[in-house]
């Protein structure tokens, strides 16, 4: 049995920091979604929100260690994410296209152009979020996770 | 046109986004491709649709003439245009060729030279590369052009980078070239929002449109017109800005140098040209006496100097990439002319190059292959291993020389011709004296590998070893063309002659 006195004191010297940032990442994560969905008819949109979202994952990175973040945000999801977001993005496209308009025209994705513009946009704001948020992500990672790979004898 | 009614009518009247959507988008689906080999094939057949649809472009442009494509639906100026005509159209074409004669190349060569691993997001990045180039050249935006010279740039920069499985200086060379290439991309989009501040607007035609009606504008447009020249300068290598250049070429997967070589200069020449002549007028009297004085004085010192340089390097591959600095001067000579005869003569150098250039460094890339040979002192005795290759290498060799019935003679005789009307004989001395350091240091390559023996490996003699069918097919194709457009087999060499001089009258017409 450890000692039960000395354990929290050796072990977790940033408690504080930890039971606040517990409160505040769903709250992060939330807001991004604000700003995502108010992106539409007011300040926000993908890219921001993108930032945001990724900033909550970064935070849980930057307190709880680099392992725990892999664990909670898989580094497999990185690679699904950037693509994934470019095809939505260019899938819209594609969809006004399938539908008659030009490339990227909104107003034929519904029977009212007005319609057709505003799921348009929301579709684009989406790719980007998912874009935004896994490149910023996989950028954290690969800085945090570096690891000298050339000896210094190679050179 | 007859061939026109071939292609599906959907295609060609939506072909301009179409050309840098697919690619774009199918390098995202390629990048998570669990298969290296299922992504050489999507890049690959990308490519092909890509050119023929650039091909059909170029068909329509010349029954119909110039096309706007509306992007989105948003008409411009206010929205985004992509322009097909008679400048862009060649260069789309030239581009998007050039891409299926590397990816035939590239299918072996990157088996060799890159990671396992890497591969699939190596054809991705190619394919963004191949979007952002296409997309430079087509669109009608002058943001838009940025926003694309950036995605062709970065794509750029990891590609380079790939290169250090092979050569650890690959990582330099690219560095450099991040550095480099994100200075001139700064100079050339802090021009842009001069310009945009002075005309208030970002659609070329309707930025030309509003400076001659303010014949020339005031001091900003001169700064932006300045900062737009040293960014396109130094991503076209022109001549003092042209140091990232060789070590890029050098050092990176051979595909990508050819790539590179034979398109991404070109495209940054080309928006050279329409900045110059479509969106400012060199009848401003700034932009004329920058034309004059700058493009020429740097086009003929370049020449030179690069050319001397050339004949220095120990490396193949270094002495081709400083005789494309060299390359770029005869373009610059031809604009800087800034008659009908001199623009013409530049574009169809610009063609002529890429065409002469992609199948040198193809070349070379198989020689690589084979023996791993990148010196010149290596290359004893190659006429006997690899008599194929070295043929085509002799012959893109001997047209980048400018040899009577290769592509080569025909740009550089245009051009001579071309500054000899304009009285400038000065120029056409230089034009010869080049070429003349031109065979110093191609044939230097030449005499060694033909008159040299055949190097003993392991106390045997070299056995004969050619390059495998994939490398053989784009560099003959590529040597053929050349000689073609040199003797005008199959009318090509008066098509290009015609799309030089059919573009040449679009730069000097539409300004006011």
């Amino acid at each position: 049995m450890p000692d039960p006195i000395q354990e929290p004191i050796e072990h977790d010297p940033h408690v504080i920091l930890r039971v606040v940032s517990k409160f505040l990442i769903p709250f992060i994560a939330l807001f991004a979604f604000y700003v995502q969905f108010h992106g539409d008819f007011g300040p926000g949109g993908g890219f921001q929100a993108g930032v945001i979202l990724a900033a909550s994952v970064i935070l849980y990175a930057l307190i709880f260690g680099l392992d725990a973040a892999k664990k909670a945000f898989p580094p497999s999801w990185i690679r699904i994410g950037m693509t994934l977001g470019v095809l939505i993005y260019g899938g819209t496209g594609v969809l006004a296209w399938i539908l008659g308009g030009e490339f990227l025209n909104y107003s034929v994705l519904a029977h009212d152009a007005a319609h057709g513009q505003h799921y348009g946009i929301i579709a684009i704001e989406l790719g980007v979020l998912v874009t935004v948020a896994t490149v910023m992500v996989a950028i954290f990672y690969a800085f945090g996770s570096r690891q000298p790979d050339m000896e210094s004898e190679d050179w | 046109m007859d061939l026109l009614s071939l292609f599906p009518s959907w295609l060609i009247e939506h072909g301009a986004a179409f050309i840098i959507i697919l690619p774009l988008l199918m390098g995202a689906i390629t990048s998570i491709l669990p298969s290296r080999s299922l992504a050489w094939w999507t890049a690959f057949i990308v490519t092909v649709i890509v050119t023929l649809t650039s091909f059909g472009l170029v068909l329509n442009m010349m029954s119909e003439g110039t096309t706007v494509y509306s992007m989105g639906g948003w008409d411009p100026p206010h929205g985004i245009g992509l322009v097909v005509d008679a400048l862009s159209a060649p260069v789309l074409l030239l581009i998007s060729a050039m891409a299926v004669l590397t990816m035939v190349y590239g299918m072996p060569a990157t088996i060799a030279e890159v990671e396992p691993k890497k591969r699939a997001p190596f054809y991705a990045a190619f394919l963004l590369c191949f979007a952002g180039l296409m997309g430079m050249v087509v669109t009608g935006d002058a943001f838009n052009v940025f926003v694309f010279l950036e995605v062709s740039s970065i794509s750029t920069y990891a590609l380079v980078a790939m290169g250090a499985a092979r050569d650890r200086r690959a990582l330099t060379a690219s560095f450099n070239y991040l550095i480099m290439g994100s200075i001139g991309a700064t100079f050339f989009v802090i021009g842009l929002g001069f310009l945009y501040m002075e005309t208030g607007t970002l659609n070329m035609a309707d930025m030309a449109r509003i400076l001659a009606d303010l014949d020339g504008g005031s001091r900003v447009a001169k700064v932006a017109f300045g900062f737009i020249v040293v960014g396109l300068g130094l991503k076209l290598a022109m001549f003092p800005l042209h140091t990232w250049l060789p070590g890029a070429y050098a050092y990176a997967p051979s595909m990508v140098t050819i790539f590179l070589a034979s398109t991404a200069t070109k495209a940054a020449l080309y928006l050279l040209l329409r900045f110059t002549f479509t969106v400012f007028d060199p009848s401003f009297e700034y932009v004329g006496t920058l034309v004059k004085y700058l493009l020429i004085g740097v086009g003929v010192v370049g020449m030179i100097f690069a050319s001397l340089q050339a004949i220095f390097q120990t490396d193949v591959r270094r002495t081709l990439a400083f005789s494309s600095v060299a390359q770029v001067g005869y373009m610059l000579l031809g604009i800087g002319l800034a008659t009908a005869a001199g623009l013409a003569a530049g574009y169809l150098h610009l063609l002529n190059h890429a065409v002469i250039k992609g199948g040198l460094f193809i070349a070379l890339g198989a020689f690589w292959y084979r023996f791993g040979i990148t010196r010149v002192e290596d290359f004893q005795g190659l006429s006997k291993t690899m008599p194929w290759t070295m043929g085509a290498f002799t012959v893109s060799a001997l047209s980048l020389i400018g040899v009577p019935f290769t592509a080569g003679f025909v740009s550089k005789v245009n051009l001579a011709t071309a500054a000899a009307d304009k009285g400038w004989w000065w120029a056409v001395a230089v034009i010869v004296v080049t070429s003349v350091l031109a065979i110093i240091y191609m044939g230097r390559i030449l005499l060694s590998a033909y008159f040299g023996d055949a190097p003993e490996i392991n106390g045997e003699v070299a056995k004969r070893n050619e390059a495998p069918l994939m490398m053989l097919v784009p560099m003959w194709v590529l040597a053929i063309m050349s000689i073609a457009i040199g003797s005008n087999i199959f009318n090509l060499g008066d098509n290009f002659v015609g799309a030089a001089e059919a573009a040449a009258r679009l730069l000097l017409g539409s300004g006011a």
